[in-house]
């Protein structure tokens, strides 16, 4: 049996998934990234190796991707996760034209050809507006978790109109409603409307053409869901693997490279091929 | 997809960049006797349609306040110059060639590169940016130099010629110019001088554009963005003269030798592409390296023709002088001509120079010049199926370049790129069998 791993070391979250080559996920780990972006993809890859009950040698091929791919210093290639989440979003969902992903600092949108392959790709430019770290503090500010505010979020009657997508600005805007008596669930409908709003007409850029599968940290938000599907008209793909769509992306390319033995050092393509 | 090779480090060679630093390092020390030692009188032009060769029959010395500006930026010391405009006014989103520049004129005018002198003369030939105008009535509000605005109609015709009435407006105010010159100098314009530099002009023209022509070949023997903008500062500070025009000679030679050799910039060309937008300055290597780390190669750049349109077939004529700079200030150079002639620029290039992608540098501080740059991503992407990248960061303020952010998008361009190549190879391989 042939393994490979992939690691998504992202700004706010470092992910990594194992698969055998029957495509199939057999580890996977989630952890903060925090300040020490190498010992967090060390961490997160070894977490999963446990969880999958592997030793480091039995895995033949790691690629690494995110913002710290470079960090992944026990990776044997890099890719950004713009490619990896094209990969990911089509092995779980083939008819996969566009993907969404919205993750901590990023908010990005892919065409995805038939085979996987990024046909175009649009991100946010130098501003968290439509990203997790948005919802982060609109949570903040209300005094929540980030994994309450989505359900929340759907109980608003009458969503408030936001009037700033800044990611800084929000925790102001939420205070002034608040002062004003506004429900909070109208308040979290609001700021999920809000960056629905934005990452869509991020996304428009590159023309959104179904099926749409929705990808990164906030896809496990079913508010953000909902807000993206009412907008767009139409159902989105997501998956439980949603959040780890980019190392599985990165572990599909890192598998084909093993399987290819490109890259590989004599004696492991030699295991390989026997 | 294979990996991309890890960090191919770019160096400048050959003859033309020593040649260029020499040549540069004699102006660049004109300038300092100038503003030091009161040698000679300084006129300020901006780049695009630059008529330098009205200044250079007066034997006035052209002064570009963008390149002083863009050479700040290049050796890091940018920063402080713009700051000190912001802190009497200017605002953060104001451009930052203004603001670097203003800086400068705040204090005494020394950079590391030259003492900048005060003008004579300030000759603003642009009027196409708002903000430039009120850049040269500030100069000339500082300096106590005199101003004149030459007022040159935008290709606002869709077929991107200008009328005959343009032309004539546009003679009539170089002829104020002509006699503003002659009360600053005190001598009359000598005809026959004017003729001889604009004939100069036409040859340098001439080179130019067949050396633009060079990097139609595979592979392209320079990188006619990164390495163009060596062979910029001499195209508008010394065109019309012997010693530029040599220079030009010079390069044509070494790059006809390299084409002979099927010697490129890089070790291995694997993508050609047409950028648009002019570079990061301040961080003009790291941004040549994420290029390069892929193989990619300009073979074109809208950049390299801000200052003027050689490639198309324009030439100066010494029987027409007058004219000959009109038609080159109205008609042929990037900035004054409008979008659709632009795109067909751009268009032009990617079949011409067959180029695989196009990659478009958006400029944080200049709206006016990426304004439409998002209309033109979606046209070159959609309409003509052509891969497009769009980044952004500055010209001169390196608060806005993100080496990270840049860094992820030309990757992920690059590997996109590369995945389509290896498909395609295939299906002609399925074909084939």
């Amino acid at each position: 049996m042939i393994y490979a791993a992939g690691v998504d070391v992202g700004s706010t979250q470092t992910k990594a998934t194992i698969i055998n080559d029957k495509l199939e996920i057999v580890g996977r780990s989630l952890i903060d990234t925090g300040a020490n972006v190498t010992r967090a993809a060390e961490r997160s890859f070894a977490e999963a190796l446990a969880t999958a009950g592997l030793k480091r040698e039995d895995v033949v091929y790691v690629v690494g991707t995110g913002y710290g791919r470079y960090k992944v210093t026990f990776g044997d290639a890099q890719i950004t996760e713009i490619s990896c989440h094209a990969r990911g979003a089509s092995y779980l969902f083939p008819a996969t034209r566009t993907v969404i992903d919205m993750g901590g600092q990023d908010a990005k949108g892919i065409k995805v050809g038939e085979g996987g392959e990024v046909k175009d790709f649009v991100m946010n430019d130098k501003c968290a507006a439509g990203t997790g770290r948005f919802l982060a503090n609109a949570a903040e500010a209300l005094g929540l978790s980030l994994d309450e505010i989505g359900k929340l979020s759907l109980q608003a009657k009458n969503p408030v109109r936001l009037t700033t997508v800044c990611t800084v600005f929000v925790e102001s805007d939420i205070m002034s409603y608040l002062a004003q008596g506004k429900k909070i669930e109208d308040i979290l409908g609001g700021v999920h409307s809000a960056i629905a709003a934005r990452t869509i007409s991020l996304v428009r850029r590159v023309g959104i053409e179904e099926e749409v599968t929705f990808t990164g940290g906030v896809s496990r938000n079913i508010g953000m869901v909902r807000a993206l599907e009412e907008k767009l008209g139409m159902k989105l793909n997501v998956s439980p693997e949603s959040h780890f769509v980019g190392a599985l992306g990165a572990s599909l390319f890192a598998l084909e490279r093993a399987v290819k033995g490109t890259g590989l050092k004599d004696e492991v393509r030699a295991g390989v091929e026997t | 997809m294979a990996q991309a090779a890890e960090a191919v480090k770019t160096s400048y060679q050959g003859q033309i960049h020593l040649l260029q630093k020499e040549l540069m390092g004699n102006y660049f020390n004109q300038l300092t006797r100038c503003a030091e030692q009161g040698e000679g009188k300084a006129a300020y032009m901006l780049i695009s349609g630059n008529p330098v060769e009205l200044i250079l029959a007066f034997d006035l010395i052209p002064v570009y306040p963008e390149i002083n500006a863009l050479q700040l930026a290049v050796k890091k010391v940018a920063l402080p110059f713009i700051q000190k405009a912001e802190e009497i006014g200017y605002s953060m989103d104001n451009c930052a060639y203004v603001k670097a520049d203003v800086g400068l004129f705040l204090g005494d005018r020394k950079t590391p590169f030259a003492t900048i002198p005060l003008p004579s003369l300030i000759l603003c030939n642009y009027v196409g940016c708002n903000v430039y105008l009120q850049w040269f009535e500030h100069l000339a509000e500082y300096s106590n130099g005199t101003l004149y605005n030459l007022d040159i109609p935008f290709m606002r015709d869709p077929s991107g010629k200008p009328s005959p009435e343009d032309v004539t407006y546009v003679v009539r105010q170089l002829e104020e110019v002509i006699e503003l010159c002659e009360r600053i100098t005190g001598k009359k314009l000598d005809y026959a001088k004017l003729k001889r530099i604009v004939a100069l002009s036409g040859e340098t023209g001439e080179m130019w554009s067949r050396i633009k022509a060079l990097t139609k070949h595979v592979p392209s023997p320079f990188d006619c963005y990164f390495d163009s903008v060596t062979m910029m500062a001499p195209l508008y500070c010394l065109r019309g003269t012997e010693e530029g025009l040599r220079f030009f000679e010079v390069a044509l030679k070494e790059m006809e030798e390299k084409v002979q050799m099927g010697i490129g910039p890089l070790p291995e060309e694997r993508f050609r592409f047409v950028i648009e937008g002019p570079p990061p300055w301040p961080y003009l290597r790291v941004f040549r390296d994420l290029f390069a780390k892929w193989g990619a190669v300009a073979v074109a750049s809208t950049y390299s023709t801000v200052g003027g349109l050689w490639e198309f077939g324009f030439r100066h004529d010494p029987n027409h002088p007058l004219e000959s700079i009109a038609a080159h200030m109205l008609e042929w150079n990037l900035t004054n001509r409008n979008f659709l002639q632009r795109y067909e620029q751009i268009r032009r290039y990617v079949e011409e120079w067959s180029a695989d992608a196009l990659v478009i540098h958006s400029v944080k501080s200049c709206r006016l010049f990426s304004a439409g740059q998002g209309d033109m991503r979606e046209y070159f992407t959609k309409e003509l199926g052509i891969p497009t990248l769009l980044v952004e960061s500055d010209i001169e303020d390196p608060r806005y370049f993100s080496e990270a952010q840049m860094k992820n998008r030309i990757d992920a361009f690059f590997e996109s790129l590369e995945h389509r190549k290896i498909l395609h190879a295939a299906s002609a391989e399925g074909r084939r069998t």
